[in-house]
């Protein structure tokens, strides 16, 4: 059965229990409504909720469950001992079984040929083939008996997953409407399963990082446990390679954080005074008229997606700063060969970064009190030196925090430096040279046909698992320290 | 009394003349304040400088060349021709006797031959073949075509190659720009509209003149109408847990700093959430703009929540103490009364986490939207969600990735169109605050 037959009958049932819900508790009061204990609406709403949402839960449970005891019961067939070979086994499976399915839906097999098809009498293959489905490599008669019983498995599951979904809402619907009296109090019983649906709404943004981090762990265990963890934190090198397995690959870690935080400072280096100035000219000179004009202007720049900034950098910024820093370029100076370079990302990166920090730079000055501001004027001081040295050591945290949030923003930002950084990782100090990044090696190794098992893809859930840890403490420390301040001045 | 203004100063010194210091301080003064106004030019300078270059860059990918020719196929020519062995070729030809005839009416005298043809025009015997094919009844009346040329003369009226760069090869020869410089004198080539950049699907490596954004701007919108039934609901009833519900203990604070947090998490990492809980996990279709709009909800749910949660703060508390007053529960003041008002706010905030996350491409990288050529137009809602797809973001990344320098130009206009659907969402946005604001 669908799962859009199934939600479409929930969702159905749920429309008729509210009509019928209201009905009854209006018959129950013989239509006067003014003695229910609740308004109408919320016995037919308890009805509908609990019709819903049991029913839904199950359906949900159930859509997760099914595959993986699925794939563990047919994955017994196979008989495989290595985990690699079985999940490239069960690959297989799948896609023969999904063809089977196509080939049935087509019209070119009978359910009943297909499920009677014997691999040494059939070239499997080959008649997937026809109908569009490619099988990597020719299908033994393990492979296409794990198929049958696994297609046997899912389509018995999706029966089951029907017959019971649907007994859980039609069980739901009897229950609820039974219980409809005069006195039922309907809306306690709705506006307390309403705010269990509002908690499990809140949670989901922990579940997100729960998974986040659960996914990260698990998979940068599997990869230590390929690559020994000294040399992926402290070497030197970085050359996967994908023909091999194992030693075969360097994969040192200290090239690609070396590149991050090159790219990284000089893209503060163009953003914090920029930004900073920007932010003090607004909140402390700019006239209101300048100011509504000035401060959109700069947030708009937040706003472009980075993949406008990433080609920017690629196909305008690196070719002007080759002609001018490249050979016989305007400069005269050969420091750099290529349009993907430290700078150019760096540069790029910078301009986006200045309305992060010119925007919170600008909140936390406009709140150091004006007092200070007053004190400061009154003893004689010029605009510019009660800024330098009166309000900027009072914002001083703030700003750091601001600064600190734009580094993380920079260590994580990932199209700008897989566009504009190049792709060679060098332990350079030339900024002109081509370098890459955390990020730009997670969505190579993530992006490549290497094997999923291989440690060359599996390095990048411990890149990311850095990444994540390096700007997390970054936020953590600077919405402490921004948080910190803007309670000194409350 | 006093008269103060007739006793002389002690001082030399007037406050009307400067001092040295005095001067060295109106100087360092006015130095600070030009700072910032540089600091903030070089800001607008360089947005207008990204302007134009994505202007000039772009606006070329939405003109197209083409040659308009008025073909009338008759019956018998029609039946001649599809009775022979090389049916295109037989096409093609009818279509050299036409153009011949047109130039000739023209006036225009240039040699030509069938190769040339086919290096401007590509295989136009085919394209005439497929269309009489499908319109049976326009045999015997006068057709006018238009028909595409090659990217690489596409390449020579935009300037990409001239007469001194180019390099004879079998796509174009340096001959060839005498017969298009030709056809364009004689208004046979002409310029129009590129229509099929805004409609079109994705093309193959080798053609960048045919490739377009069409396809992958629906794989976009499906992804997009996820994000918005999933981030809106599930945004707004955190939010309405948190800030009016929830009570204040170290859990909630827990949430809140998590909340903080996740907004500012690389969107890369929520990429590879989704690639190991969506895909390895879920088995989830890889490329489908299901699985993407899954992951984009994450990445906007916490800007939703912080903005929802501003709204619902700037609602005074009046509100909800006259609705508990004449006897509503707590869950009915907000409901009732609260969130209605909020909702402006609410909207716009959802609105510009939807910028956000359509113009977001680094989770799609490794979801597997990059790279997937979106050859083909989703067949109905389900295929929409389910098949794999492309979207706008990565469908750029995935022109720039490309060796022709044709798809360049290709991936600036695409820029151009998604900065346009980002322009109007932000100024609905704006409209709907600036309509439906409430100062209290």
């Amino acid at each position: 059965m669908s799962l859009i037959l199934i939600v479409s009958i929930v969702i159905a049932l749920a429309v008729i229990g509210y009509v019928l819900g209201v009905q009854r508790a209006v018959s129950s009061a013989d239509g006067d409504q003014r003695i229910l204990h609740s308004l109408k609406g919320y016995y037919g709403q308890n009805v509908a909720l609990t019709v819903l949402v049991p029913s839904l839960l199950v359906l949900a449970i159930w859509a997760i469950a099914q595959p993986l005891l699925i794939d563990q019961s047919v994955s017994g067939l196979l008989n495989l001992e290595d985990s690699r070979a079985q999940s490239l086994a069960m690959a297989d499976v799948r896609r023969v079984a999904e063809g089977l399915d196509t080939a049935i839906a087509q019209g070119a097999l009978t359910s009943d040929a297909a499920a009677n098809m014997d691999a040494e009498t059939t070239d499997v293959r080959d008649l997937l083939g026809d109908i569009g489905v490619a099988v990597g490599s020719d299908v033994t008669p393990e492979t296409l008996n794990a198929a049958q019983r696994y297609r046997g498995l899912s389509n018995t599951g999706s029966w089951a997953r029907g017959f019971v979904v649907l007994a859980i809402a039609l069980a739901g619907f009897a229950f609820a409407l039974s219980r409809i009296t005069k006195d039922f109090r309907a809306r306690n019983i709705v506006e307390r399963g309403v705010l269990v649906l509002l908690i499990a709404a809140a949670s989901v943004a922990v579940l997100t990082t729960i998974g986040i981090v659960l996914s990260l762990i698990f998979n940068t265990i599997n990869f230590l446990q390929a690559y020994p963890a000294a040399d992926f934190f402290f070497g030197t090198r970085w050359e996967p390679s994908f023909s091999g397995r194992g030693g075969s690959s360097e994969l040192g870690f200290l090239p690609l954080i070396w590149g991050t935080m090159f790219i990284s400072i000089i893209s503060l280096i163009v953003a914090v005074p920029l930004g900073l100035f920007s932010a003090i000219y607004l909140s402390e000179y700019a006239s209101p008229r300048v100011r509504s004009i000035a401060k959109p202007m700069l947030e708009i720049l937040a706003g472009i997606p980075t993949i406008v900034y990433g080609l920017f950098a690629l196909l305008t910024v690196g070719p002007l700063l080759v002609s001018a820093f490249g050979q016989g370029g305007f400069f005269g100076v050969d420091w750099m060969s290529g349009g993907t370079a430290a700078m150019t990302a760096g540069l790029v990166m910078g301009i986006m970064l200045i309305p992060f920090v010119s925007s919170l730079s600008d909140d936390i000055i406009n709140a150091v009190p004006q007092a200070m501001r007053d004190g400061s004027y009154g003893l004689g001081a010029t605009q510019s030196e009660t800024i330098r040295q009166v309000i900027i050591p009072a914002a001083l945290p703030g700003i750091v925090g601001a600064i600190l949030l734009a580094a993380s923003r920079a260590i994580g930002e990932t199209m700008i430096v897989v566009l504009g950084a190049g792709a060679a990782a060098s332990l350079s100090l030339n900024p002109f040279e081509a370098m890459t990044t955390v990020t730009a090696k997670i969505v190579s190794q993530l992006t490549g046909d290497g094997e999923f098992n291989s440690p060359e893809t599996m390095v990048a859930f411990a890149l990311g698992m850095t990444l994540f840890v390096i700007t997390l403490c970054l936020n953590v420390f600077a919405l402490y320290i921004v948080r910190k301040y803007r309670e000194q001045y409350d | 009394m006093t008269d103060l203004s007739s006793t002389e100063p002690k001082a030399h010194r007037s406050l009307k003349v400067a001092d040295a210091r005095t001067k060295k301080r109106n100087a360092a003064e006015k130095r600070f304040r030009a700072y910032g106004i540089v600091a903030i030019a070089i800001g607008g300078l360089f947005l207008l400088a990204l302007t134009y270059n994505i202007l000039k860059a772009g606006l070329p990918a939405f003109t197209q060349y083409v040659v308009e020719l008025e073909v009338t196929l008759t019956q018998d020519e029609f039946d001649a021709a599809e009775s022979q062995m090389l049916k295109t070729a037989a096409y093609t030809d009818i279509f050299i006797g036409n153009f011949e005839a047109n130039l000739a009416e023209r006036g225009v005298a240039v040699p030509y031959d069938a190769d040339a043809i086919e290096r401007l025009l590509g295989k136009v015997g085919g394209d005439i073949r497929s269309y009489y094919r499908e319109n049976l009844d326009d045999i015997g009346q006068p057709v006018t075509f238009q028909l595409q040329t090659s990217s690489r003369v596409e390449g020579y009226f935009k300037g990409r190659v001239n007469r001194d760069t180019i390099v004879d090869s079998r796509f174009l020869m340096g001959s060839d720009l005498d017969i298009v410089d030709a056809l364009r004198d004689s208004g046979v080539l002409t310029s129009r509209f590129n229509w099929d950049f805004i409609t079109g699907k994705d093309s193959g490596v080798d053609n960048p003149g045919g490739a377009g954004i069409g396809a992958s701007a629906i794989g976009s919108l499906f992804m997009m109408l996820v994000v918005l039934f999933l981030s809106l609901p599930i945004g707004v009833a955190a939010s309405i847990y948190l800030e009016e519900f929830a009570p204040k203990n170290r859990l909630t604070d827990l949430v809140e700093v998590n909340i903080s947090n996740l907004a500012a998490v690389p969107s890369i990492v929520f990429g590879i959430l989704g690639l190991s809980v969506f895909i390895q996990f879920a088995h989830l279709p890889q490329s489908a703009p299901l699985v993407g709009g899954l992951v984009l909800t994450l990445m906007t749910l916490p800007t939703i929540i912080i903005s929802t949660r501003a709204s619902l703060k700037s609602v005074p508390p009046s509100i909800r103490d006259a609705a508990l007053g004449i006897g509503a529960s707590k869950m009915q003041s907000v409901f009732h009364h609260v969130l209605p008002l909020a909702m402006p706010g609410i909207l716009t905030g959802t609105i510009i986490g939807l910028a956000q996350a359509l113009g977001e491409t680094a989770p799609l990288l490794l979801i597997g939207m990059v790279g997937f050529v979106a050859r083909e137009y989703p067949d109905g809602v389900v295929s929409g969600f389910m098949d794999p797809n492309s979207a706008m973001p990565a469908q750029i990344y995935t022109w720039a990735a490309r060796a022709d320098v044709g798809f360049y130009e290709k991936a600036w206009g695409g820029i151009i169109v998604l900065l346009i659907f980002l322009l109007l969402m932000n100024a609905l946005a704006i409209f709907l605050r600036k309509k439906f604001e409430r100062r209290w």
